[in-house]
């Protein structure tokens, strides 16, 4: 099949002169500019060529279409055996993919959809441009460019028959990543074992956590000088783990409030933090027999905005000056401006988040830092329930197991053994 | 008038800047003000954001259109929508029939059904990000720091140089004993305690850098209001 492509115009001297420009640039920086776009070059017809048939390439063969393997759907992989002219300098200088919807047994009109370069034999349409349950036929098209005498491109092409019909879908499973499967059975079962053995009776020891420690301090404080608490749970909602950590903890410091009598005012961003810190500080009071304690505006929210949030907040703290505040959650730019303003009005205060660039802050403003995972720890810390203490047991396995994976494979990767360090990789 | 309210929005927004900055001498009227502004407009404005970008974007135009067309149309008897393409995806009533049960709180004899949504939030978290904290934050760390120590890659011999061999000893040294200081369900003692306190040493010289790093790019941020204030505002700034 023959094409011409649109004519090449007559340069005038200004575009020549930047031609010129351009190819002395592509001689000096050919590395930088190929990596950035495919260049197809044409050859020259000549005055004695004049039958197309020799410039057109023979089809590719074996043309296969097929579902993306351990993908979430809408990606079709297309591979090919190369057309015998796809050799350096052969007539083949790109592979055209063509696309047709199947349906009722008959196939609708075949369109681009992408192309290769020559020597390559597989094309994935990764930006997900097939729907899922719809059948299509595929065609590879390979194609010549050639320059007339006249400038103009003509390009020769030859297609493969059409694939059968198939249609891409979604996996439920995605074998490349068994390993953290395995991984993940392995840590359950731990940690289900020691919730086992904890709910039998044993004694499950955890050391202690400085932070949680000086809960019962604090909140003593607070009802010593007759001032509230204040318990800020982040900017976290309750899809982050940090945020249902910290629900938990709640949970402890209601109870302690409830107690001993002092106001507990927990201000909020997001409103179902507001509705399950609610549900966890109603349940707290009611634990302790207080339940008339508890008002649900204690629970309050202010605003989802971020900065908007701890304007209100510091506003909260310097004109009812908490004796005691607790940061537990998810915080980002906002916790040193919080952690400032309780410091600055004296309060006495517990911090805890697993973000990394914000412990610095709270381990400089506050007087005790839950760093990383003791936030998680500290549930079980301070509820001593069976399943908490159980599951931080099974973590701690898993971690010893890590620590002794850690040794080995470093010492076989320094022996060039490479293969067990590649159990740990994970292919997204 | 364009003219003025272009004048009118500088003042306003150095206005309200400066009530906010004012917070660093003292809580005061001004800051009060500001701060009811910040906190009624923001709410106001998520609450907006929310609705169209969820219920309407999401909910809405996904499924909940469709469905109410076709129940009318079934109802009284007018022509049925086509039928729906893949546009629609009717797995989004469940999310729809969840944020009801989220409502059922303004009725106080059967608002504990809506700790089942919650309870489906939590669960599903859970059962989501375990795989994903594990595969990301367990497996990649662990092969991150499983690095030959004297070699550059594999079967290139001892052709590490000192550097690199202090660095990859430290990347060791610091996750191992960092792991350490994380157990919880041992005695911090002995030698168990003293590499549980390398780790807390390597944690707070992270803390330390982490620390300068980010008062640099807050810096930032008070530089773009400032330069706002003089510049924009007062044209102090060319």
């Amino acid at each position: 099949m023959k094409r011409t492509c649109p004519t090449r115009p007559e340069l005038s001297s200004r575009q020549f002169k930047s031609l010129l420009a351009a190819a002395a640039l592509l001689l000096i920086f050919p590395g930088s500019l190929l990596a950035q776009q495919t260049f197809v070059q044409t050859d020259t017809i000549t005055s004695a060529d004049t039958l197309g048939v020799q410039y057109t390439p023979a089809p590719p063969q074996n043309v296969v279409a097929m579902d993306t393997p351990n993908d979430g759907g809408g990606s079709i992989i297309i591979t090919w055996g190369p057309s015998p002219d796809d050799f350096d300098g052969g007539k083949v200088k790109l592979y055209r993919i063509l696309r047709a919807e199947y349906n009722g047994g008959q196939p609708g009109e075949f369109t681009e959809v992408g192309d290769v370069p020559s020597g390559k034999a597989e094309y994935e349409n990764e930006d997900g441009n097939t729907t899922d349950d719809i059948m299509y036929l595929y065609r590879v098209m390979a194609v010549n460019r050639m320059t007339n005498e006249a400038g103009e491109i003509e390009e020769y092409t030859s297609e493969s028959p059409a694939t059968d019909p198939v249609t891409s879908s979604a996996q439920w499973f995605d074998s490349r990543r068994i390993n953290a499967l395995v991984g993940v059975i392995l840590l359950c079962s731990f940690i289900i074992y020691f919730i086992q053995q904890a709910r039998a009776g044993k004694e499950l020891y955890i050391r202690k956590i400085a932070g949680m420690e000086a809960v019962d301090e604090a909140v003593g404080r607070a009802t010593e000088m007759g001032r509230s608490i204040y318990y800020v749970s982040g900017l976290g909602d309750m899809d982050n783990m940090q945020t249902i950590a910290s629900m938990t903890i709640l949970g402890r410091v209601a109870e302690l409030a409830a107690q001993y009598e002092t106001h507990l005012a927990v201000p909020v961003c997001r409103s179902l933090v507001m509705v399950t810190g609610r549900e966890v500080v109603k349940e707290a009071y009611s634990k302790v027999g207080r339940p008339d304690a508890f008002k649900p505006d204690q629970v309050h929210y202010l605003t989802d905005d971020q900065f908007g949030y701890a304007a209100a907040v510091d506003g909260m703290f310097v004109r009812e000056k908490p004796a005691t505040i607790f940061y537990m959650g998810q915080f980002f730019a906002e916790s040193l401006i919080l952690a400032e303003t309780g410091n600055s009005i004296g309060a006495i205060q517990i911090a805890g988040t697993a973000m990394p660039a914000q412990l610095p802050f709270f381990v400089a403003a506050c007087d005790y830092t839950l760093i990383g995972e003791e936030l998680f720890a500290a549930s079980a810390y301070l509820s001593r329930e069976p399943k908490l203490l159980g599951s931080l047991k099974g973590q701690d396995i898993g971690k010893g197991l890590i620590l002794i994976a850690l040794i080995v494979g470093m010492l076989l990767e320094t022996f060039g053994i490479w293969q067990f360090s590649n159990l740990f990789s994970v292919i997204d | 008038m364009e003219a003025f309210f272009e004048h009118f929005r500088l003042w306003l927004a150095a206005f309200l800047t400066l009530g906010i900055f004012s917070f660093l001498y003292k809580d005061n009227p001004w800051y009060k003000l500001t701060e009811a502004i910040f906190v009624g407009i923001s709410a106001g404005y998520w609450f907006v954001v929310l609705f169209w970008d969820n219920f309407h974007g999401k909910f809405w135009v996904g499924a909940g259109e469709y469905s109410i067309n076709w129940v009318v149309a079934k109802l009284t008897g007018a022509q049925a929508p086509p039928p729906p393409d893949s546009s629609i995806d009717f797995m989004l009533w469940v999310g729809a029939f969840l944020g009801l049960l989220m409502l059922l709180r303004l009725v106080p004899k059967i608002g504990w059904i809506s700790r089942w949504p919650l309870a489906f939030i939590v669960g599903s978290t859970g059962g989501l990000w375990l795989i994903n904290y594990f595969a990301s934050n367990v497996m990649v760390q662990a092969q991150a720091t499983m690095v030959p120590l004297f070699s550059s890659a594999f079967g290139t011999g001892f052709d590490q140089n000192a550097d690199a061999v202090i660095g990859a000893l430290i990347i060791f040294l610091g996750t191992f004993s960092g792991l350490v200081y994380f157990f919880f369900s041992k005695a911090h003692t002995g030698v168990f305690g003293g590499t549980a306190r390398v780790g807390v040493f390597f944690l707070m010289i992270t803390f330390g850098a982490s620390f300068g790093y980010t008062v640099m790019s807050r810096m930032s941020l008070l530089i773009g209001r400032i330069d706002y204030l003089l510049g924009d505002w007062l044209g102090m700034i060319k």
